[in-house]
């Protein structure tokens, strides 16, 4: 276990290093000076050096890389253009409100679409099972920013039922405001999600083990519950890591649409200032997030399936 | 010279052969199974229809021209003329008008990313995996290290970085979308490389491009396909959330730019730009959807027994 604990880890190491590589070159090189990226073209020569500079970007290319090596190593990214923070500070505070409306968001839909999941390919080829695919066939083709504005429109404008939008960051209050961007990602990714896991789920009860357990005299949901479920862990995690990406994009559509102050906002207002060292930094560390993400997954595979270990 | 040419042209024939029972190619037997499959047939009339729509706009003998005002600011849909048959903008313009150039839009967006990432994703995924060695670690590092850059990430530096605009946004959509074509071909070039009708055709001859393009690829094509269908659905999802973004297209009518405003206008009750843009997307996407569905099933080999 240790072992391959290691192993994985190590494999991450040429993963990290081509990721801040390509953003390197990317940001740095392919952009050409970034300099006029941030200040536009009517800038002073003065203040063209100052930007120069500060950045880093009058060094010679190889300093350039290793201070951005460093930067990771030591998560001080410098300050932002536009705000002036420093960069850390402003992505600490952005994770909680991201943190506290993502996590519950995938913890729902994941746990609701594995149970629809489980419960259609229970009824499968019957009436519930067809209604249900045709329904996450429609709803998956809908696209995202229509459940977001219609959402907001009925849910909040027309009913009432939550705030317009805003964010609160104490406790108790912070629960209206995140209520409504949270029902939206759930059903944005049922559809997908449903018929994923029906697919994954489906496929396990053709195994020989299934047909034993029949065999045996074992209830169908004995079968399904004790048995299937086991072992569509690895299908579903498998999910759980492709579906990364989808909520990040759903931090940032539904944080900069609901006005939550979070690392999609960051992200999507450092777009709309030209704020480079800040879109350099939340690509650097989105993406290594998700690289532990997809790390996590692999040693988590272990636990759930054991025979993964040997492949 | 001339018989070694034409036994290596049967070699994978005969491969097929010995799968098939009837002796139909792959792509007969896919074309007639989807033939067959009346959701299939109406999905691709329908992708047929955007297509032209998007074609004549582009040609200009529809819809066009898209920016001229036709009445007052944001009229209702009305029946009474083509033009508001979807009502009118915040500048009296036309939004029916708007959806169908949104089309052109979007289906280039599709295109063009397509015909960008096919060839990198084919040929990556192909020398990967019929090389295998150091090449394969090169190039499995190099699409791991992409994708672990999460899309919509991506999508944002590089539109960042080229600048706003179409073809920028073709760029970045084709630049970050090979990846999973180079996945599924070099998965595919690796179980291929070792079957009997490549070592046939390497005995008789047949050099490594050859072996790649002539012998293999004919028998992995049909993935292409398939993969294309999915990356076309995602390259118009993207470009509308690039363009909501204020990313991607301008100055040009488009589904993104089109919900952009119309997060502002629905407070109002103007809800049919938002309805049109969305309605329009929703049936393109459906369609590729179902499509890929039924071309998966219509050329999986496993399905055929």
């Amino acid at each position: 276990m240790l072992f391959y604990i290691v192993r994985k880890l190590l494999a991450t190491v040429p993963t990290l290093f081509g990721v801040a590589l390509i953003v390197f070159v990317l940001f740095n090189m392919v952009g050409g000076d970034p300099t006029y990226q941030m200040l536009g073209r009517h800038a002073s020569e003065q203040q063209i050096q100052e930007v120069r500079h500060e950045y880093g970007f009058d060094q010679p290319k190889p300093v350039q890389f290793l201070t951005y090596l460093k930067q990771i190593a030591t998560f001080d990214y410098g300050r932002s253009f536009a705000t002036r923070q420093p960069i850390s500070q402003m992505i600490l505070e952005g994770a909680g409100p991201s943190l506290s409306l993502m996590i519950p968001a995938f913890l729902i839909t994941t746990i609701l679409s594995v149970g629809i999941g489980l419960l259609v390919a229970y009824f499968k080829g019957r009436s519930l099972d067809r209604f249900v695919v045709v329904v996450c066939v429609f709803g998956m083709s809908v696209p995202m920013l229509a459940y977001i504005l219609f959402g907001q429109y009925f849910l909040a404008y027309r009913w009432g039922w939550f705030p317009i939008s805003g964010y609160e960051s104490t406790w108790p209050d912070r629960i209206q405001y995140i209520l409504m961007p949270m029902l939206i990602f759930v059903i944005v990714s049922l559809g997908y999600d449903v018929r994923f896991y029906r697919a994954a789920i489906l496929e396990e009860t053709t195994q020989d083990y299934v047909r034993t357990a029949r065999a045996k005299g074992l209830s169908e949901f004995e079968v399904f519950f004790r048995h299937v479920l086991k072992n569509s862990m690895v299908p579903i995690l498998t999910n759980i890591v492709l579906e990364i990406p989808l909520l990040i994009l759903g931090a940032f559509l539904l944080e900069s649409f609901f006005g939550i102050p979070g690392l999609g906002s960051i992200t999507i207002d450092a777009v709309n200032n030209s704020d480079f060292p800040v879109i350099k930094a939340m690509t650097t560390l989105v993406s290594f997030l998700y690289i532990l993400g997809n790390l996590a997954t692999d040693i988590l595979y272990v636990v759930v399936d054991p025979r993964v270990r040997l492949k | 010279m001339t018989t070694n040419s034409v036994s290596l042209e049967k070699i994978p024939d005969m491969d097929r052969a010995d799968a098939l029972p009837k002796g139909r190619s792959l792509w007969g037997d896919a074309l007639r199974r989807l033939r067959r499959d009346r959701i299939a047939v109406l999905c691709f009339g329908i992708l047929l229809f955007y297509g032209t729509v998007a074609l004549l706009c582009q040609v200009g003998w529809i819809a066009s021209p898209w920016d001229q005002t036709v009445g007052k600011a944001f009229q209702p849909p009305s029946m009474t003329s083509v033009d508001l048959l979807l009502g009118t903008d915040l500048f009296g313009r036309s939004v029916f008008y708007k959806v169908l150039h949104g089309t052109r839009v979007a289906l280039s967006v599709g295109l063009m990313s397509s015909l960008l990432s096919l060839p990198i994703g084919v040929v990556l995924g192909a020398l990967a995996g019929y090389f295998g060695g150091w090449v394969d670690d090169l190039i499995v590092w190099f699409y791991t290290t992409i994708s672990s850059i999460p899309n919509i990430m991506l999508l944002i530096a590089v539109t960042f970085i080229l600048g706003k605009g179409l073809a920028s946004m073709y760029i970045a959509l084709g630049v970050t979308a090979w990846v999973g074509l180079a996945r599924v071909m070099r998965g595919e070039f690796i179980k291929h490389k070792s079957r009997d009708y490549v070592t046939a055709a390497e005995s008789l001859g047949a050099g490594h491009l050859s072996r790649i393009f002539r012998h293999i690829m004919p028998n992995v094509s049909h993935f292409i396909i398939v993969n294309m269908s999915i990356q076309f659905v995602s390259a118009i999802k993207s470009e509308v959330i690039l363009s909501f973004l204020g990313l991607g297209v301008q100055g040009q009518p488009s589904w993104g730019v089109m919900i952009d405003d119309a997060k502002l206008e629905l407070s109002r009750g103007v809800w049919w730009q938002l309805v049109g843009a969305s309605g329009a997307m929703f049936f393109v996407v459906l369609a590729f959807n179902l499509l890929g569905d039924s071309l998966r099933d219509a050329l999986d080999p496993k399905m055929r027994h």
